[in-house]
């Protein structure tokens, strides 16, 4: 009875919302391309500017690139020749300073924080005080050796520009080494109390060996992160045209070295400056890389 | 946490412990070392400050003119201009990294392809800043420049946009400053985002889809809201970033005190001014900078502080779903 009043309508219905469902199913796949596409066009968009900051490194930096630069001092003002000899040092040697000073504490709270007492208060400040010090910016590291050594021993040093980077570079070293030490086995530490293994002997004879590689992954991370910086340096070490002498003077960077001369009107210095960002990237490269490296192997 | 392997004190081991540990003392000390840090680092600035804070109080704040050489310090423009760089670098990161996470998280192009994406972008991380710096000068600030010169007839008759755009167009400006350091800071947004995009659990995209969701409905109305609390952390930390951000900014940014709208004139921020004046300051202006300094400080580990909340939170709540 009711099939007979509806069997007429039925197809007009069916042809009515199959046609819309079509019409939307249509544009709702169409948004969906649409959308997708932009998503993958805005990723490879971050590409170019990558691209373009290696390109121009290369193509600008690779001419004066031969071994005369690293054994030369800067050119003076309005100068042709010279190198970037003194600045590699420095950097190395700050850097260097930087390690002595950070590898130590970052490394033994690591210790206390993972192994003596994970959860006591003072291992959840350390570990909030690490976090928010990655957070601080490098400038203030810089402000703060700046008063710290600049102030009180009157004058610019390597000491200061190390120990700024080592504020820098503190958290890195602290929380990557923390890591390390979660990812050692607990069947380790027990089996090393279980043979009457004192603290002191299972963390140093047992825990540390086995989290020592991702230990290097995070130093080397740091030192990538050290060698680039620019800010804490320019106002502590300075910047030197000669050869260092001693840590107590001012010294040359790469970094503040490119930042000097990206700005002055003599195209030898500016070729120069993108020479020194070559062999910057080469450096933070091959620390960045060697970090990934020992992580590997572990 | 629970299959992390923490701790000697846990359990029957503490029993096992022999006499007083010097290492551990070692250790203990190390650790109050680094909390001590962050400590120093607030009173020594703030007492390298006090001359100034006495001198100009709150209203250093508010002071719009730095004239060094006649002894006025105001700290206004640098305080608007580390806003408005960083506001508008996140305006270009957020869609731009965002994308880049969605990108990274889905399927539509093979494993090998997005892992060179994502290579890139960590690669953009490992940059220095005084390198961003020094092919900003090359590159986008001759871009800006020729934009520049368009925008300001282009937009001369458009109510908003020509005091934005207001003539002469300068190529070291706030819009160059801002473009660079949105590149800076898409490592932080795609690598926080990605992770918590990654984190949503496979079952409720599944879910959307058994519904008859599309690939993007079920992005934008469930993979997005889920991951919502730490794409708000990524944005948050990064903004962090990008206010304390010094040598590429100090390099574009043309360093200037003066507060103006038009964002194709130079300005100036917090950071970049230290960069640019802690070398050959002395007295007074040393002081001065230092209180610069404390108000930079303070505004990034507000900000931080913020954004690790966020995480913490966030955290919490997918491992609820889970």
């Amino acid at each position: 009875m009711s099939s007979a009043i509806a069997t007429p309508e039925k197809p007009v219905h069916k042809d009515f919302f199959h046609k819309a469902r079509e019409a939307r199913s249509g544009f709702r796949s169409l948004v969906n391309r649409v959308l997708s596409i932009l998503c993958v066009t805005l990723a490879f968009l971050a590409l170019i500017p990558l691209l373009s900051i290696i390109f121009l490194v290369l193509k600008k930096g690779l001419p004066l690139l031969t071994w005369s630069v690293f054994t030369q001092l800067p050119p003076a003002a309005g100068q042709i020749g010279g190198g970037i000899g003194n600045a590699v040092v420095g950097t190395l040697l700050m850097v260097g300073v930087a390690l002595v000073i950070a590898t130590p504490f970052g490394i033994l709270s690591a210790i206390y924080v993972n192994e003596y007492a994970p959860y006591s208060r003072l291992a959840n400040a350390v570990r909030f005080v690490a976090k928010l010090l990655t957070g601080i910016p490098s400038i203030i590291c810089g402000v703060f050796a700046y008063a710290v050594i600049v102030l009180t021993t009157g004058g610019f040093s390597a000491w200061a520009g190390g120990f700024a980077l080592a504020i820098l570079i503190l958290p890195t070293i602290l929380l990557t080494a923390e890591q390390a030490l979660i990812g050692v086995s607990k069947a380790y530490r027990e089996a090393s109390y279980g043979l009457g293994a004192t603290n002191f002997q299972t963390i140093w004879r047992i825990v540390l060996p086995d989290a020592l590689p991702a230990m290097m992954t995070g130093i080397m991370l740091a030192v990538a992160r050290a060698a680039g910086e620019t800010a804490p340096l320019i106002f502590t070490a300075l910047f030197s045209q000669y050869w260092i002498q001693s840590l107590k003077e001012p010294t040359a960077s790469l970094s503040v070295l490119i930042y000097n001369f990206s700005t002055v009107p003599f195209p030898h210095q500016i070729q120069m400056a993108w020479t020194a960002s070559l062999v910057l990237v080469i450096l933070v490269t091959i620390a960045n890389v060697s970090a990934q490296i020992v992580f590997r192997k572990k | 946490m629970a299959d992390q392997s923490t701790g000697i004190e846990q359990g029957g081991i503490k029993a096992f412990r022999k006499g007083p540990d010097l290492f551990r003392v070692l250790c203990w000390v190390a650790s109050a070392a680094t909390v001590a840090t962050l400590a120093w680092i607030i009173v020594e600035i703030t007492h390298q400050s006090w001359p100034a804070i006495r001198e100009s109080g709150i209203g250093f704040l508010f002071g719009d003119k730095w004239i060094p050489n006649r002894g006025i310090y105001g700290v206004l423009p640098f305080l608007i201009g580390t806003a408005v760089s960083s506001l508008i670098a996140l305006l270009f990161a957020l869609p731009l990294g965002l994308s880049i996470a969605i990108f990274l998280s889905e399927d539509f192009l093979p494993l090998p392809i997005r892992q060179a994406i994502r290579f890139t972008v960590e690669m953009l991380a490992a940059i220095p800043s005084v390198v961003y710096g020094l092919w900003g000068i090359a590159v986008v600030i001759p871009l800006v420049k020729t934009f520049g010169s368009w925008a300001v007839v282009a937009f001369k008759d458009i109510p908003v946009l020509n005091t934005l755009f207001a003539p002469p167009a300068y190529g070291n400006s706030m819009l160059t400053a801002s473009l660079v350091l949105a590149l800076m800071i898409l490592p932080t947004i795609t690598a926080i985002s990605r992770t918590a995009l990654v984190a949503v659990p496979g079952t409720l995209r599944e879910g959307a889809y058994a519904l008859g969701a599309t690939r993007w409905e079920a992005i934008l109305g469930v993979i997005i809201p889920t991951a919502a609390p730490g794409i708000v952390a990524a944005t948050i930390l990064a903004l962090g970033r990008a206010m304390g951000e010094t040598m590429a900014i100090a390099m574009l940014i043309g360093n200037s005190s003066r507060l103006t709208s038009s964002l194709l004139a130079p300005a100036g921020t917090l950071a970049g001014l230290l960069a640019n004046q802690f070398g050959e300051a002395e007295g007074m202006q040393v002081s001065s900078l230092m209180y610069a300094a404390l108000l930079l400080v303070a505004m990034t580990l507000l900000v931080n502080m913020a954004g690790e909340f966020v995480l913490r939170y966030t955290q919490k709540r997918t491992a609820g779903i889970r």
